[in-house]
C-alpha cells in the first residue's frame, strides 16, 4: 500500500519535486508559500537525487534561472506568491515565446499592490490570461487539495514537455497551507543525460558535431516571421484547448443550477451544494481543474440544461467573465466572490445563491 | 603568378576560425563587437571545446551574437543574462557557460543579477563590453556614459547633477569574495586584441577550475553611437575612456595567491 503522510499543500510541491526526478529549483521567500523552499533546503535532495535548489535575488531572478535551466533540457520549477509572479510576468512571457517547458507555483495572495498576505484567487486573469506582454497562453492547473499539489507537479512537467511551454499550478494561500493526508506516489529518478537529449533535442546545452547548433530565443525582427511564429503559438494553444481540459462535477447529473469554482473555492462550494440539496434545491458544481484551456465546452452544454449559473471565487469577478462568454447568453450568470483575505462559507454562498436567483 | 597560385595551404598565415559563421554581421564598420565576436569563437576552437560550451546573449547590439558564433546559445531578457548562465552551469557543472553583455544590459536594468552571481561565486565567464553608449536603441546614454558626454538622451554632455556619475562595476564586484578572475582589456590594436583573446580564455579556463566568477571587461568603442569614424573613436577611447576605465587586471585569485 502506497505511503500516506501528512503535508502542508506547500511542502507537498516539495516532496513532490523530490520525488520526481526533477532537476532544478529556483525561488525567493514570499509569504504564504515560503515552506516550498524551506522544504527543499531541509530535505537537501541534492545530495540524494543531485536536484538544484538555489535561493535566488529576486523572482525576476529566480524565473530568468528557470528560462535558463529550461533552455538546457532541465526540468525546472520555481513557486512564488502574487507580487512575486507579478515581478515573473516578464519572464514567463520569455518563457513561452521561446518555447520553454517549466512549472511555476503561484501561492495567490491578496491584491492590488502589496494588498495581503491571506489566501486569495485574484491572480486568475494574470495568469490565465497570460500576464505578461505578447500574445502568449499558460496551461493553469489549479489544485484544490495537498494531493493535488503532490500530483500536479508531475502532470505539469508532462505537459510542460508535451507542449513546450510554461505550466502554472494555481494554488492560493489556502491549499498551500493547509495540511492533509497526502499518498505519494511510486518515486520517478531524475533522467540520465542521454534522456534529457532525447526528451529535449532543441536544448542549447553544447553543440556536437552531429548537429547545427540550438539557439533559444523569442526574437524575430522580420514581421512575417514573427506573424508566422504567433500562428504556431496559437494553433498548439487550440491543439491544447481541444486535447487537455480537465474539469470534475459533483451532483450534477439532475442539477437544475450550477455552481462553477475552482481551486479551494470549489472545496467550500461542494458543501454548499450538500446544504442546498438538503434544503431541496437541485443544485451541483462543477470545478474547473485546467483553468487553460478553460472547459468551455461543458459550461456550455451545462447552460442548455440549468437555470442558472454562479461562479463563486476568492475575488471580485474574474473567471465568471470565462463561464459567461461559454455560457453565451443560454442562462442567467452570477457571481459571489470575497476578497481581502476573507473566505465565504458554505451558508454564506447558500445565502447568496438564493438571492441571486429570487428565492428569498 | 594568380591569386589561385598563391592559396595554397604552406602559404597560409590566416584563416577565419570555422566557428565564426559566414552569415554578415550587422555590426557598424568599425564596431568592436566584430573582434571580440572573432577572439571568443578563436578561444572556444583551440581550447576544443564547442560541443561544452553554452553562450548566454543579451538584449543590445550583441543580442544576435547567436548569429555568428557556431556554438549553442541562449538568448537572455534585458540583464538577464548571469541568472540564466548561473542555472545552465549548476545544472550543467562540466559546461563552459559565459555571458556576453553590454553597458546598458549588465550595469543598468541587470545590475542586481550580475552583483548576485558575482556573489554567489557562480563559475561562469562574463565578458562586458563597455562602450559608454545604448547603441542598439539609437545611442541614448548608458551607466558608463563619462561625464560631459554627449548622447540622444543627454545632448548638453552628461550633467552629475541631471544624471548621476559614470558606474565603474569591476572594482565594485572585486570586493566580492565570489570573483576570481577580473580584467580590463582593449582590442583597438593587433596587440590589445592579443591580451583581450588571453583574457577570455583564462576565464573559460577559471570557469571549470571551481574559483568563482570570472570577468572580462573590453574597453570599446561604439563610432556610430559616439558620431565618430572608426579611428577617430579609437583615438577618442584611448583619450578619454582609458582614464576612467583604465586597461588591465584587477584581481586574479589564482595569481593573488
Amino acid at each position: 500500500m502506497a505511503e500516506k503522510i501528512l503535508l502542508k499543500g506547500n511542502e507537498a510541491i516539495a516532496i513532490s519535486a523530490i520525488r520526481n526526478g526533477i532537476d532544478g529549483y529556483f525561488g525567493y521567500p514570499i509569504t504564504p508559500q515560503s515552506e516550498v523552499m524551506e522544504t527543499l533546503m531541509k530535505e537537501r535532495p541534492w545530495l540524494t537525487t543531485g536536484m538544484v535548489v538555489l535561493q535566488a535575488e529576486s523572482e525576476t531572478s529566480s524565473i530568468n534561472m528557470v528560462y535558463g535551466g529550461a533552455a538546457s533540457g532541465k526540468k525546472v520549477m520555481t513557486s512564488s506568491s502574487s507580487p512575486g509572479i507579478s515581478l515573473m510576468c516578464e519572464g514567463i512571457s520569455y518563457l513561452a515565446g521561446a518555447e520553454l517547458p517549466c512549472v511555476i507555483v503561484d501561492c495567490q495572495r491578496g491584491g492590488p499592490g502589496l494588498g495581503t498576505i491571506q489566501p486569495s484567487q485574484s491572480d486568475y486573469n494574470q495568469v490565465v490570461k497570460g500576464g505578461g506582454h505578447g500574445d502568449y497562453r499558460n496551461i493553469v492547473l489549479a489544485p484544490a487539495s495537498a494531493q493535488d499539489m503532490y500530483d500536479f507537479v508531475d502532470l505539469g512537467f508532462d505537459l510542460a514537455f508535451r507542449y513546450r511551454n510554461p505550466v502554472v499550478i494555481l494554488a492560493d494561500g489556502i491549499v498551500g497551507q493547509m495540511m492533509e493526508k497526502v499518498e505519494l506516489r511510486p518515486e520517478k529518478p531524475r533522467r540520465s543525460q542521454e534522456e534529457v537529449i532525447s526528451d529535449a533535442p532543441w536544448a542549447a546545452v553544447g553543440k556536437p558535431s552531429s548537429r547545427e547548433r540550438n539557439i533559444i530565443t523569442s526574437l524575430s525582427l522580420e514581421a512575417d516571421v514573427q506573424e508566422k511564429f504567433n500562428h504556431k503559438l496559437q494553433e498548439k494553444y487550440d491543439l491544447i484547448q481541444e486535447k487537455e481540459v480537465r474539469y470534475e462535477t459533483y451532483r450534477v447529473e439532475d442539477a437544475e443550477y450550477l455552481f462553477v469554482a475552482f481551486g479551494c473555492s470549489s472545496r467550500i462550494c461542494e458543501a454548499a451544494t450538500d446544504l442546498l440539496r438538503e434544503e431541496g434545491y437541485k443544485v451541483g458544481m462543477l470545478r474547473p481543474v485546467t483553468l487553460f484551456p478553460f472547459p468551455a465546452k461543458v459550461v456550455s452544454d451545462m447552460a442548455d440544461k440549468v437555470r442558472s449559473m454562479m461562479s463563486i471565487e476568492l475575488n471580485l469577478g474574474q473567471m465568471v467573465d470565462d463561464v459567461r462568454l461559454a455560457a453565451n447568453g443560454k442562462c442567467p450568470v452570477g457571481f459571489y466572490g470575497r476578497q481581502g483575505g476573507n473566505i465565504f462559507t458554505p451558508d454564506e454562498i447558500a445565502e447568496a445563491f438564493k438571492k441571486f436567483n429570487n428565492f428569498e | 603568378m594568380n591569386i589561385e597560385d598563391i592559396k595554397k595551404p604552406e602559404n597560409l598565415v590566416y584563416s577565419k576560425t570555422p566557428l565564426l559563421t559566414d552569415a554578415v554581421m550587422h555590426y557598424c564598420p568599425g564596431c568592436s563587437h566584430g573582434v571580440v565576436h572573432k577572439l571568443v569563437a578563436e578561444v572556444i576552437e583551440e581550447m576544443g571545446i564547442q560541443d561544452k560550451t553554452v553562450g548566454i546573449s543579451p538584449v543590445g547590439c550583441s543580442v544576435f551574437a547567436y548569429n555568428y558564433i557556431d556554438i549553442d546559445w541562449q538568448q537572455a531578457a534585458h540583464g538577464r543574462a548571469p541568472a540564466l548562465a548561473t542555472a545552465v552551469k549548476r545544472l550543467n557543472p562540466e559546461k563552459y557557460v559565459f555571458t556576453y553583455q553590454g553597458d546598458g544590459d549588465l550595469c543598468s536594468i541587470g545590475t542586481a543579477e550580475i552583483i548576485h552571481a558575482c556573489a554567489r561565486g557562480e563559475n561562469i565567464l562574463v565578458i562586458f563590453i563597455n562602450n559608454g553608449i545604448y547603441g542598439m536603441t539609437g545611442g541614448q546614454m548608458a551607466p558608463t556614459t563619462l561625464l560631459g558626454m554627449k548622447t540622444s538622451t543627454t545632448p548638453y554632455g552628461r550633467d552629475a547633477k541631471l544624471n548621476g556619475f559614470p558606474m565603474v562595476i569591476a572594482p565594485m564586484i572585486a570586493e566580492l569574495d565570489g570573483t576570481a578572475y577580473i580584467t580590463r582589456q582593449s582590442v583597438h590594436t593587433a596587440a590589445a586584441a592579443r591580451k583581450a583573446k588571453a583574457a577570455i580564455r583564462k576565464g573559460l579556463e577559471y570557469s571549470v577550475k571551481g574559483v568563482g566568477l570570472s570577468f572580462v571587461e573590453i574597453v570599446a568603442t561604439c563610432n556610430s553611437g559616439w558620431k565618430l569614424s572608426p579611428v577617430e573613436a579609437n583615438r577618442w577611447m584611448v583619450e578619454n575612456m582609458f582614464p576612467k576605465y583604465p586597461i588591465g587586471d584587477i584581481k586574479d585569485v589564482l595569481k593573488d595567491k
